[in-house]
């Protein structure tokens, strides 16, 4: 810094002695007033690495030297293994994702009306901590549509264009005159004929969970040119089955189940049952067996599992942008207002569309702000932990790990000290480009 | 371990015991009335107090005793501490301790200031202290204690090398079904005894449109404590203590038999609230709280715990003993499973006071206290039944003392926690895999061995 200012400045022509700088400070007085940074960057940052390092190539309880052990477990470990996947997937997109959106709102807003109301709204997650951020995104990401908000969305739509069925979960009792179909549904064991009453008592639906328009169950009455029979919830509410494959007095008639008859694997009649759960079948029936198709019984859709092994990471890398887009979209902003209108100006007037402009004149001019946050985004994502640590439930975040995460888990739930340096060593060695990268950009920034 | 740390946190909501200071005024008078060699009137109190224990006067000393209890639990215990002080003139201190407190004590440790006593959750931390050379032994005055009022059983996990370190204060019963009182009534189904009748329950249950079993998978330790209860109940208290200390492979006949057994409700379709995928992101209070709310339609009928689901339950605004009931998990094999926690009191500052507090703890006068204010179960056999406040508790504690020494210790405490605490790792993972995909038992099995193997290191 001294040597800057000598170097800058035409100070006295006749400097008296080297020893003293241009300001007149010794040598020693420097170092006094350095002395506090460096003890406080001594033991706060140098030593804590340092003993990182070492402590890295010893045993499990810090006695034994291990050599490379706790390195080569680094790479043979499953778990360690996911964790590096996962963190080559959060370093490639999260920055880029976030850097991406972050320009387009950058340079959108800088044409809307209430651009500047626009980027709070978009910043402000970044006053959000990532642990509640973390924990927002759990409830956001629950798998249960009434609590979580991605699931609810998602579950809508679905469901306006495919309708659940009644009963999902009805099911064949005991000893039952049905029998499950390899492909959903049930069938009867035996053939039906005409003129025989037809029972088709099934299981699993309570009367709340019943249509509106279910009615009292009642029995077919028989008629010798149709196929007649009853299909109905065997089960009475605080009595239990009651008449095994009987009608009780209180149990309710499926309304609405479909039900078809088979002829040698072909479907000959079908007939919808009626609020009482009765149905009527034309005589084409007789000799057949009836199936209840599995369309009866579809499961109500239940939305889609963000938080299982094959999504978390995606899902959390999500909740990642959401928080960063913001950060990156300011710092973005902050670019282009410094680029030269005529710039822009002149592009425009030789006929240049705004496609063009943005992709030719906007982003090359912008290169060196987005290359700086992306580079800064990499650095924070490659620390990233409390994400994890908190989106991912306990049976994914195997699935979920990364590398800051796996470090506090062998670290500190494992008892893994050596394991666990060795972990933070090489997050270092990772780091330690891209921070070169980085100061490099800088300097040159400076001098220019 | 996880599954009573992981209640403490959120017992703070469970309110007071409205009459505690009534109850507490209550059982000295109780006491007072019986016998009388140790008048322990201490001055300026008038309030005569005796009780079963004889205590030394300590008059200006100072104790202080560390344990990670929070809330309703903490102040309930500090009314016991209160009561020594009362007897003895002693001042105690509780210091509020964190998770894992092996490792809290070890900073204690390090800066020269354990505290006297702690309040150690599983054997394997009791060793961990004694191995460290924090723990000091009981002196003859606590071990009379603990011999006249604990079962042989109790006495032991409190033991390392013969000597007798740990004074179970106090513990938890993991052998527990929680059910929705209203959904039995609806199915008209029963409390079972044995597995079978469990079987038939669930299917009565599940035939009357209410999904049998909630389990929150999210968390490994609930998947754990099923294992254990039709690990023990059906192989016998040998085996399990054998597999305790992995002195039997994961692979042994006896753990494929178990989780066939097991895989008879995680297995089925429909059995489980929310599928297997639905239970692996429900984690515990959830699945306590979904099997108490939702009318005559809950997500599910059962669900499986310790005693310290009725935190839960009062946090669903469920009532316990009405609403949620409660019967002692079914016998898989010949009897039924008992399988529990504990905390357990460890004298780290070894002196006449320390001393006298174990004694203290070790007597029924200390638990009886704390049991009349809920909340709380006491390996003590000679805490009166009726001293707990209601039908609910009475249950449980009775089921803990009448199983004896035939009562097993939580095995996934007893395991290293690489193994048997760790979330996404070992046990608690291979566990969730199979409740995933509950037809790859030897698949399980040999998972859980390499795991179990190489954090035993045998």
């Amino acid at each position: 810094m001294a040597s800057a200012e000598a170097a800058g400045g035409s100070g006295p022509p006749a400097a008296p002695k080297s020893r003293k700088s241009v300001t007149g400070t010794r040598r020693t007085v420097a170092a006094l007033f350095l002395l506090p940074a460096l003890v406080l960057l001594g033991a706060l940052v140098v030593y804590p690495i340092g003993y990182s390092v070492i402590r890295s190539f010893y045993d499990q309880s810090g006695d034994g030297f291990a050599g490379f052990d706790n390195y080569e477990a680094l790479f043979t470990d499953d778990g360690i293994r996911t964790a590096l996947k996962n963190n080559v997937i959060w370093v490639v997109f999260a920055p880029t994702v976030a850097t991406a959106l972050g320009l387009i709102f950058a340079v959108l807003t800088e044409r809307v009306r209430w651009g500047t109301a626009f980027k709070l709204v978009v910043f402000m997650p970044m006053a959000i901590s990532m642990l509640a951020a973390g924990i927002i995104f759990r409830l956001v990401y629950d798998q249960d549509p009434d609590k979580g908000v991605a699931n609810a969305v998602w579950v809508g739509v679905h469901d306006t264009f495919a309708q659940a069925s009644a009963f999902p979960k009805a099911h064949p009792g005991r000893e039952s005159p049905l029998e499950a179909v390899s492909g959903g549904g049930f069938i009867t064991k035996a053939t039906v004929s005409a003129g025989t009453p037809v029972t088709l008592p099934l299981v699993g639906v309570a009367p709340d969970q019943m249509p509106g328009s279910a009615k009292t169950a009642v029995e077919a009455k028989a008629d010798p040119d149709e196929v007649t029979g009853t299909t109905w919830q065997d089960f009475t509410r605080g009595k239990g089955v009651g008449t095994l494959g009987g009608v009780d007095a209180s149990e309710l008639g499926y309304a609405g189940m479909t039900i078809e008859a088979v002829k040698d694997g072909k479907v000959v009649a079908r007939a919808e049952a009626a609020d009482d759960g009765t149905f009527t079948l034309p005589a084409a029936a007789d000799g057949a067996r009836l199936r209840l198709p599995p369309d009866n019984f579809k499961e109500p859709y239940n939305g889609v599992d963000w938080l299982g092994p094959s999504l978390v990471t995606p899902a959390i890398i999500g909740s990642y942008i959401w928080m960063w887009a913001g950060f990156a979209m300011v710092l973005i902003a902050a670019g282009l207002a410094g680029i030269p209108r005529d710039l822009l100006e002149a592009a425009r007037v030789d006929g240049a569309n705004e496609w063009q402009v943005f992709r030719r004149v906007t982003v090359p001019l912008l290169a060196p702000v987005l290359a700086v946050v992306t580079v800064t985004l990499m650095i924070n994502v490659l620390k990233v932990f409390d994400l994890v640590f908190i989106i991912a439930p306990g049976s994914s975040q195997d699935d979920a790990n990364v590398l800051a995460l796996e470090l506090y888990r062998k670290g500190f739930s494992e008892d893994q000290p050596g394991i666990a340096s060795a972990i933070a060593v090489f997050l270092l060695l990772l780091v330690i480009p891209v921070m070169w990268f980085n100061i490099r950009r800088l300097r040159r920034e400076v001098r220019r | 371990m996880r599954s009573t740390s992981r209640n403490r946190t959120s017992r703070a909501a469970r309110a007071a015991a409205a009459a505690a200071a009534g109850a507490l005024a209550l059982s000295l008078t109780a006491c007072g009335g019986d016998d009388n060699d140790s008048g322990n009137e201490q001055g300026g109190n008038d309030q005569e107090t005796a009780g079963t224990v004889t205590l030394p006067k300590l008059n200006g000393e100072s104790l202080e005793v560390a344990a990670v209890w929070t809330g309703a639990e903490q102040e309930n215990f500090k009314k016991v501490l209160a009561e020594f002080e009362k007897r003895t003139g002693a001042k105690v201190t509780f210091v509020p301790a964190q998770d894992p407190i092996i490792n809290f004590l070890g900073s204690k440790v390090a800066g020269g200031q354990p505290p006297d006593i702690a309040m150690l959750p599983q054997p394997g931390a009791i060793k961990q202290a004694v191995d460290k050379k924090w723990a000091k032994p009981l002196g003859a005055e606590a071990i009379n204690e603990l011999q006249e009022n604990y079962s042989q059983g109790w006495q032991d996990i409190g033991k390392v090398d013969d000597k007798q370190y740990g004074v179970y204060y106090k513990a938890a019963n993991k052998s527990l079904i929680w059910y929705n009182a209203k959904v039995f009534e609806n199915a008209g189904a029963t409390e079972p005894k044995t597995w079978d009748e469990l079987l038939t329950t669930a299917q009565t249950v599940y035939d009357s449109g209410v999904t049998p079993f909630s389990v929150g998978g999210a968390e490994g330790w609930t998947l754990t404590d099923w294992f254990e209860n039709i690990y023990l109940s059906q192989a016998g208290p040998e085996k399990y203590d054998q597999l305790a200390k992995h002195e039997i492979k994961w692979t042994d006949p006896s753990v494929k038999d178990a989780l066939t057994t097991l895989a008879q409700v995680w297995g089925k379709k429909d059995y489980v609230a929310g599928g297997a995928n639905g239970a692996l992101q429900t984690d515990f209070p959830a699945s306590v709280t979904q099997t108490f709310t939702g009318g005559d339609q809950p997500k599910a009928a059962m669900v499986y715990e310790g005693d310290f689901a009725q935190v839960n339950i009062t946090q669903a605004k469920a009532e316990v003993g009405t609403d949620a009931k409660v019967f002692p998990f079914p016998a898989v094999g010949d009897t039924a499973p008992v399988v529990s926690g504990g905390d357990a009191a460890v004298i780290l500052q070894d002196s006449k006071a320390a001393q006298a507090l174990a004694t203290f703890l070790a007597s029924p006068d200390a638990a009886t206290i704390q049991a009349k204010l809920g909340g709380y179960l006491s390996p003590n056999k000679n805490v009166d039944n009726s001293a707990y406040p209601n039908a609910v508790q009475q249950k449980i504690a009775k089921s803990l003392i009448d199983s004896g020494d035939d009562f097993r210790f939580d095995m996934s405490d007893q395991a290293p926690q690489a193994f048997g605490g760790t979330p996404g790792k070992g046990e608690w993972k291979a566990l969730q895999d199979f409740l995933k995909n509950p037809s790859d038992i030897a698949g399980t099995q040999q998972k859980l061995e390499a795991d179990a193997a190489a954090a035993y290191g045998n």
